[in-house]
């Protein structure tokens, strides 16, 4: 309501009309609080303040996927509350929010949502419950006559009381057990398409990133790191450094000599004054050809440990009337967040802040104490939001320099690493040999099909042990969907010296694309139509037949105009069922792509409008990667340095995307990579049917040139 | 110490001449909504404008910027009322949100030279913003519908 004072004296009262958008100033994400005391806390997620402000503790990090919306919508639905009047906190490490499916408080795995499903639910109406409890106290009526009703509890006979004015006599209340969540048919928020809570910050310029961070007396520091993956510090002459303007400390560390000053471009320019001696080591002749040589060499070597075998696929391929082999090949790829790694770090001598965009806030804690030397309970950590994720932010290489440089200037310090130090220093996903084999029966029938992958392991880096074979190596694979009597999936580990790291969609993109590449081979060495092969052999596979048919039928499958070809791929990961048509064109010569049909079914929504977001960023994802996505090394150097050598897609660049999402009533599936991994395969399988050339290694556009 | 028009306001400013634009406003003036994605040119994260126009902050030393009028997306309304920030508001634009500061100050300098812009013109005008979320879809489709809402409020 406005208050203006009319022209003729009077008062005249005007309303505000909302925003379309109809958001509330009060939706907001609240930056390091540290617990006001007029709040009360009912449980790990949840505190409502005596003004009857709601804020919910989001215990996942934000990098677009959508969690800082989606997970107080599952909060607010049992709470009975809009999202509206919602603010959002990110948690600080806590075992409360661990996440079980990934073995601590991690982001990634595409979980939070499977995670919080009932969990978070649960404590929305155990915490609903145990308002209306302490107002039928108040009121000394039974809680029958209560209702929970727009942030306050109501009775029969009108009575009001506010979730604010009641909060600290709920938190007294017993938690209530065997509480009965809404069903689907009364959900007013879940599965409905609301805006998303930080969408304001982000289009003011005020959403706070972790290379937003302001600390008063903070530094700025840069790193400069080993030109060869691994090499350290031999010699420093850091004297001209030293002397140029703003410039506070110059130190060696195990991750490369730091360079603190007062503001990031002094801090830079006085990086390019250090002379610095590297000693490689063992890195300084690695190169591709290497690398390449290493994996070829552990994949004769044998089949390595099995992962999944139904029947006896070896002895079925010898015994083939048809057998076909191939061997697909990935490359090394940079995650290329939008915002390089960066972390701040506040040192005292009895504490540690940490602020950072991190995915994992209990390793990151872990790291900043070993780094300050403290117990880890005297560790802070502070989740920003992270301008993207991809799963570099599981990593932690980027924390430690921080809390030295901190910890040794006696001032909170802001670390960033350039664009440049970025994508040479990354945690790449590894490359992988996959190698497929399959056989027909004298009759025709598929009889085995086999997947050997060679490749690095992240998790034996990450988060050893691994007893058996690594989950994150044979994604898609281990669920290898098709009705064939003989199925081996085995797999060799390689390390190739370098440090490897997990990204977006892990091992479903490299996976997908040899199985969904290698079943278009086979459909046609069996003269079938790829669709009508894959469906023949996803007998009483319903959920994967829905989704593959609707694909077809939507995408127009063997309808295309002349002079378009399209290829199709399918995936089951994440619990999702996916299925993508790619269609494209050839010329003069270039691959132009029109269109990409992807049809979806991961269950039920939490809220539609973000997981078509996070399915059509997905296919952008998948599709840079899949037309130029490679990282080359050359003398232990890479090679990618900036946009202009490694090359992403651009709003220019776009196909046409139709996206459906179906209705189901499963449980919650994860959809923040899924769409990535069946991209290569479409296209490639569309590529075959335009040119007859099959491509089994990427990226694509060095064998071909795409529009 | 030299003054710089930002916002409408005149601020000093402590800097060597050679600092990039993006460092003076992000450190020196405490204005992070512009963003640091590459440092090159390359990814438009660092836009503002400069006298009206979309520039790339990042590869603007503060020498060149001064007596210029420099607009940051602080600057572009107050409570996000510019056409275009209705726009992305309503369509709900961004992800990880990193980009969309460059696209929007981008997008806003289009629609100021050319209120009707086709797909093409779109195309051309934002192809130097990368946005890795992949929002492009949702980018188009605001532009279009900020230009509507311009119309409307002519």
């Amino acid at each position: 309501m406005n208050a203006t004072l009319a022209v003729g004296g009077g008062l005249v009262l005007g309303v505000a009309l909302p925003e379309k958008s109809g958001r509330s100033a009060a939706a907001s994400i609240i930056r390091r609080a540290a617990g006001g005391s007029a709040d009360t806390q009912l449980n790990a997620w949840l505190k409502i303040a005596r003004d009857n402000s709601i804020t919910v503790i989001v215990d996942r990090s934000e990098m677009g996927q959508g969690v800082y919306t989606a997970l107080p919508t599952l909060i607010a639905e049992e709470l009975h509350v809009d999202l509206d009047v919602i603010r959002i906190v990110a948690a600080p490490v806590g075992d409360a929010y661990n996440n079980p499916g990934n073995g601590g408080q991690i982001t990634g795995t595409s979980n939070s949502i499977q995670d919080a499903w009932e969990k978070l639910r649960l404590a929305g109406a155990q915490a609903r419950i145990m308002l209306t409890s302490a107002a039928a106290k108040q009121w000394r009526i039974d809680p029958s006559e209560c209702r929970a009703v727009g942030g306050a509890i109501v009775n029969t006979r009108g009575k009001t009381l506010t979730y604010g004015a009641l909060a600290d006599a709920a938190a007294r209340e017993a938690v209530p057990k065997d509480v009965p969540l809404k069903p689907r048919a009364e959900f007013k928020l879940i599965g409905k398409p609301r805006a998303r809570i930080d969408t304001p910050g982000k289009v003011d310029g005020s959403a706070e990133f972790g290379l937003d961070v302001k600390l008063p007396g903070m530094l700025h520091a840069v790193l400069a790191q080993s030109p060869v993956l691994g090499g350290k510090v031999a010699a420093l002459d850091s004297a001209a450094a030293e002397r140029m303007p703003g410039v506070h400390k110059v130190m060696v560390t195990d991750g490369g000599v730091v360079v603190v000053a007062d503001h990031f471009w002094q801090a830079l320019k006085a990086r390019d004054a250090l002379h610095i001696s590297w000693d490689p080591g063992a890195n300084a002749r690695l190169d591709n050809a290497a690398i390449g040589a290493l994996l070829r060499k552990a994949a004769a070597a044998g089949d390595g440990l099995v992962a999944r075998g139904d029947g006896n696929a070896n002895e079925a391929l010898k015994g083939a009337a048809k057998a076909l082999q191939a061997r697909y090949q990935l490359p090394l790829l940079a995650h290329a967040t939008m915002e390089p790694m960066n972390c701040t770090a506040d040192v005292k001598p009895d504490g540690c802040d940490l602020f950072v965009g991190t995915q994992v806030q209990q390793v990151a804690q872990m790291t900043a104490a070993a780094a300050a030397g403290l117990d880890p309970s005297k560790v802070r950590v502070f989740t920003t939001l992270l301008g993207g994720g991809f799963g570099r932010r599981l990593d932690i290489d980027f924390i430690p320099a921080a809390v030295l440089a901190s910890k040794a200037v006696a001032a909170p310090v802001k670390i960033i690493w350039t664009r440049e130090d970025d994508m040479t220093h990354d945690t790449y996903r590894p490359p992988a040999l996959e190698d497929m084999y399959g056989a027909f029966d004298a009759a025709g029938r598929l009889t085995a099909v086999k997947l050997h992958v060679t490749s690095p392991s992240i998790t034996e880096r990450m988060f050893p042990p691994v007893k058996g074979v690594d989950d994150s190596v044979v994604e898609y694979a281990i669920n290898f969907p098709y009705d064939v009597p003989n199925y081996l999936l085995c797999y060799s580990r390689q390390e190739i010296g370098i440090d490897v790291g997990y990204m977006r969609s892990v091992s479903h993109a490299p996976n997908c694309f040899a199985i969904e590449s290698f079943v278009d081979e086979l459909a046609a060495a069996a003269g079938k139509d790829p669709y009508e092969f894959r469906m023949a052999l996803l007998q009483h596979k319903t959920r994967h037949q829905r989704v593959l048919k609707t694909a077809a039928e939507r995408a127009r499958w063997g309808q295309a105009p002349a002079g378009r070809h399209q290829g199709i791929a399918f995936m089951v990961g994440y619990t999702t069922h996916i299925a993508q048509v790619i269609e494209i064109s050839i010329e003069a010569g270039e691959i132009k792509i029109h269109k990409i049909t992807c049809v979806v079914d991961c269950g039920q929504m939490v809220n539609p409008k973000i997981v078509e977001s996070q399915i059509e960023s997905g296919i952008i994802f998948g599709l840079s990667a899949a037309l130029w996505g490679e990282v080359t090394i050359s003398e232990g150097k890479v090679q990618q340095t900036n946009f202009n050598n490694y090359r992403v897609l651009r709003g220019n660049e776009l196909p046409l995307l139709d996206v459906q999402l179906l209705d189901s009533d499963e449980t919650p599936g994860g959809i923040g990579e899924a769409a990535v991994a069946p991209v290569a395969p479409a296209l490639c399988n569309a590529l075959f049917r335009a040119t007859g050339k099959r491509l089994r290694s990427l990226p694509i556009a060095p064998q071909a040139r795409p529009t | 110490m030299v003054s710089l028009k930002v916002n409408g306001q005149t601020l000093d400013v402590d800097a060597s001449p050679d600092t990039p634009l993006l460092w003076v406003l992000r450190d020196h003036l405490n204005m992070t909504g512009t963003k640091y994605g590459c440092g090159m040119a390359l990814c438009g994260a660092c836009t503002v404008h400069l006298d009206g126009t979309a520039t790339r902050s990042c590869v603007l030393p503060l020498q060149a910027a001064l007596g210029r009028s420099i607009t940051t997306i602080e600057g572009l309304s107050k409570d996000r009322s510019h056409a275009v920030q209705k726009a992305w508001l309503e369509i709900d634009v961004p992800q990880c949100g990193y980009c969309q500061s460059g696209q929007i100050m981008s997008a806003a300098a289009l629609l100021k030279s050319n209120p009707h812009p086709s797909d093409a013109d779109i195309d051309a005008a934002m192809s130097g913003n990368i946005c890795r979320c992949g929002t492009y879809t949702r980018i188009r489709q605001a532009i279009h519908r900020a230009a509507q809402l311009m119309d409307s409020s002519a």
